[in-house]
């Protein structure tokens, strides 16, 4: 497949993609700050209730924190801090929220990337071998094993794994991203590798179902087309058509298909975090929420927001400019 | 006979087809079919759109969808075809040319598709065979660098015939290879039809245009209602009275040239347990409400009709 690119055309779409990102997050950024505002949640409370502050205290810290300013006038600073890149301070970590994230974000990224690749390549391919053997033993096997896990929950499977793996065989470490006590600065890239495996494995083989199961669908589509028709009356063989033919035409549409599960993949990283006590950006959503930590709250929106609008502009990209049927389009 | 390249015997075609739950239902399409095709002949087979004509194409190159059965018995060159022996001799020995550029992947260079899948290093042979073939049938070098949505009418209909030809098959099998086209394209279709025939190939044409089947024919199947009623020659068409059964009149007569003469009548949708044109011929009898007539040879022209040498009431 050739690649053909218009460039000017990218950069307005690309431009115009930025304009609608930049009012989508003012728009989540207002109201996700008014929802947090009108919550029972009290910023004061929650800090303070760690400490046992005196009413002296209390009443410092409601003037430091502005308690007390009406809620249009701290919707409009929220977002000129916000325009300077200023997250506030995390209650929790008590540094820059902004810091926090970076931080937590790589952890997850590593994970979320790992598990996204492994679904996408083991998907497809499951996929195409349950379309191209259709009605067998192992098509059905393939169904069959998507089917429990599109309905199984992600963290119900993550701790039977957790079981099996850790528990039982103890192959693995049961949590935690580095060895307890030790220094960071001890902790090997092998220390690190070996509590990726299986948070990255549950999240995989949870995502495998949905590509699986659409590459099979889209395939089988394709086996009852004409030009497959066309393509057996020619001579070729029933593999090398799907080799041929058959991946070529899924694979775009299965590939936009995984760029547009972000937003999954963010919702998955979050329990499977959590019961592998994985300190990335899903575990620090849970601590945030749990312990009313709404700027770290409010960063971590903002984050997932964008992360999963990038998906779906990844997804919008290789559907107009990759797809040789829109090359005609283009050079208008 | 031992110059026949294609025979077909009796064959039918029907659909196994779920109604209600589990309930099968089997849906007959082609019926108690026969012709054969002769080195260097044309035999088109004339029927009604969506009558079901293309499955027989399909059968004989056993790419028949997994819920159809066919029955009866389709030879090549006197060798009964069984479905190892289709597959060995598609593409190669039985060439397709398909209705439309729909038949082609959409996301593969035409040069790519044409050539098919071969080794790399037969590759260069088959791109330089390619060239000249699509040379042959008037296509510019470019037209295998584009893909098949690029392609006007004209040119995939091209496209796909010199594609069916590359392998230079014995027996080529056109499935309505003129829909949609131009008077000038229709014609080329025809005059490339006609030289395949010259060259020796054997031609199954596969169509519901009338003036494309007595152009390109050497002799014509009619096809009612999943039945092949009459096979004729072509030149008989020209004068009604050559012809026997009470449709192929009726039909060519309705032609605009030959008077534009209606008959009013549908074909029946469902399996008859006589002959399928009872309900709207002119010259039934009781034997034809109950008994089926069978494809029989009268002076070289097949006909299925009980009553075709008597006289019209």
């Amino acid at each position: 497949m050739v690649i053909i690119i218009n460039s000017q055309k990218l950069a307005k779409f690309l431009g115009y993609k930025a304009v609608r990102l930049f009012i989508l997050l003012v728009a989540v950024a207002a109201v996700s700050f008014i929802m947090v505002e009108i919550s029972p949640i009290n910023p004061v409370k929650s800090y303070a209730a760690e400490m046992g502050a005196s009413a002296q205290q209390i009443a410092a810290l409601s003037a430091y924190w502005q308690v007390d300013v009406p809620l249009g006038e701290k919707v409009v600073s929220w977002l000129a801090d916000l325009l300077q890149l200023n997250l506030g301070i995390s209650l929790i970590y008590r540094i820059p929220v902004v810091n926090v994230i970076i931080q937590k974000f790589t952890a997850s990224l590593v994970l979320m990337i790992t598990s996204w690749i492994i679904s996408g390549v083991v998907g497809f391919g499951l996929g195409i071998i349950a379309g191209g053997t259709r009605g067998s033993w192992i098509d059905k096997a393939i169904k069959t094993y998507c089917y429990i896990l599109q309905c199984a929950p992600s963290f119900w499977i993550g701790l039977i794994i957790m079981l099996i793996f850790s528990v039982y065989l103890g192959w693995f470490p049961v949590g935690l991203a580095v060895p307890v006590g030790t220094m960071a600065s001890d902790v090997t890239f092998w220390d690190w590798l070996i509590r990726l495996i299986l948070p990255a494995f549950t999240l995989s083989i949870v995502g495998i179902a949905s590509i699986a199961l659409y590459t099979r669908d889209r395939l089988v589509n394709i086996l009852n087309s004409d030009y497959f028709i066309f393509a057996r009356a020619r001579g070729e063989n029933h593999w090398s058509i799907i080799i041929r033919h058959g991946i070529r035409n899924v694979l775009l549409p299965a590939i936009t298909l995984q760029f547009m599960s972000f937003s999954e993949l963010f919702g998955g990283a979050v329990l499977v975090e959590q019961i592998f006590s994985y300190p990335g950006i899903g575990q620090a959503t849970v601590a945030a929420g749990l312990r009313s930590d709404v700027p770290l709250l409010l960063g971590i929106v903002l984050i997932s927001t964008i992360f999963v609008f990038c998906g779906n502009t990844i997804a919008d990209i290789l559907y107009k400019y990759v797809d040789p049927r829109m090359k005609g389009d283009e050079n208008e | 006979m031992e110059n026949d390249l294609l025979t077909v015997q009796n064959v039918s075609i029907s659909f196994t087809q779920y109604v209600q739950g589990l309930q099968q239902h089997i849906l007959k399409v082609i019926s108690d079919l026969s012709l054969s095709v002769k080195e260097g002949e044309v035999v088109a087979i004339l029927g009604s759109s969506g009558s079901g004509k293309s499955l027989l194409a399909h059968a004989i190159l056993g790419i028949l969808p997994e819920n159809g059965q066919c029955d009866g018995t389709i030879s090549f060159k006197g060798e009964v075809l069984t479905q190892e022996k289709k597959e060995e001799l598609r593409g190669e020995h039985i060439c397709l040319i398909p209705q439309s550029v729909n038949f082609l992947d959409p996301l593969m260079k035409v040069r790519e598709q044409a050539i098919g899948d071969v080794k790399d290093e037969e590759k260069e042979k088959a791109l330089k065979h390619q060239k000249e073939i699509f040379e042959k049938y008037g296509l510019a070098e470019e037209v295998g660098d584009m893909y098949p949505f690029e392609l006007s009418g004209g040119m995939a209909r091209k496209v796909l015939l010199s594609t069916a030809l590359l392998s230079d098959p014995e027996l080529v099998v056109a499935d309505e290879p003129t829909p949609g086209l131009d008077q000038a394209s229709v014609n080329e279709t025809i005059n490339d039809i006609k030289r395949l025939a010259q060259e020796g190939k054997g031609v199954l044409l596969i169509t519901h245009e009338i003036d494309v089947a007595l152009k390109t024919a050497d002799r014509i199947a009619i096809f009612y209602s999943g039945y092949v009623i009459e096979i004729n020659k072509a030149e008989n068409f020209n004068d009604v009275n050559k012809l026997l059964h009470p449709y192929t009149k009726s039909l060519i007569e309705a032609l605009p040239r030959n008077g534009f003469k209606l008959t009013s009548g549908v074909q029946p949708l469902e399996e008859v347990d006589g002959c399928p044109y009872f309900e709207n011929c002119p010259i039934r009898s009781d034997i034809c409400q109950n008994n089926k007539p069978d494809l029989i040879d009268h002076n070289g022209i097949m006909i299925r009709c009980h009553n075709f040498d008597k006289e019209v009431n």
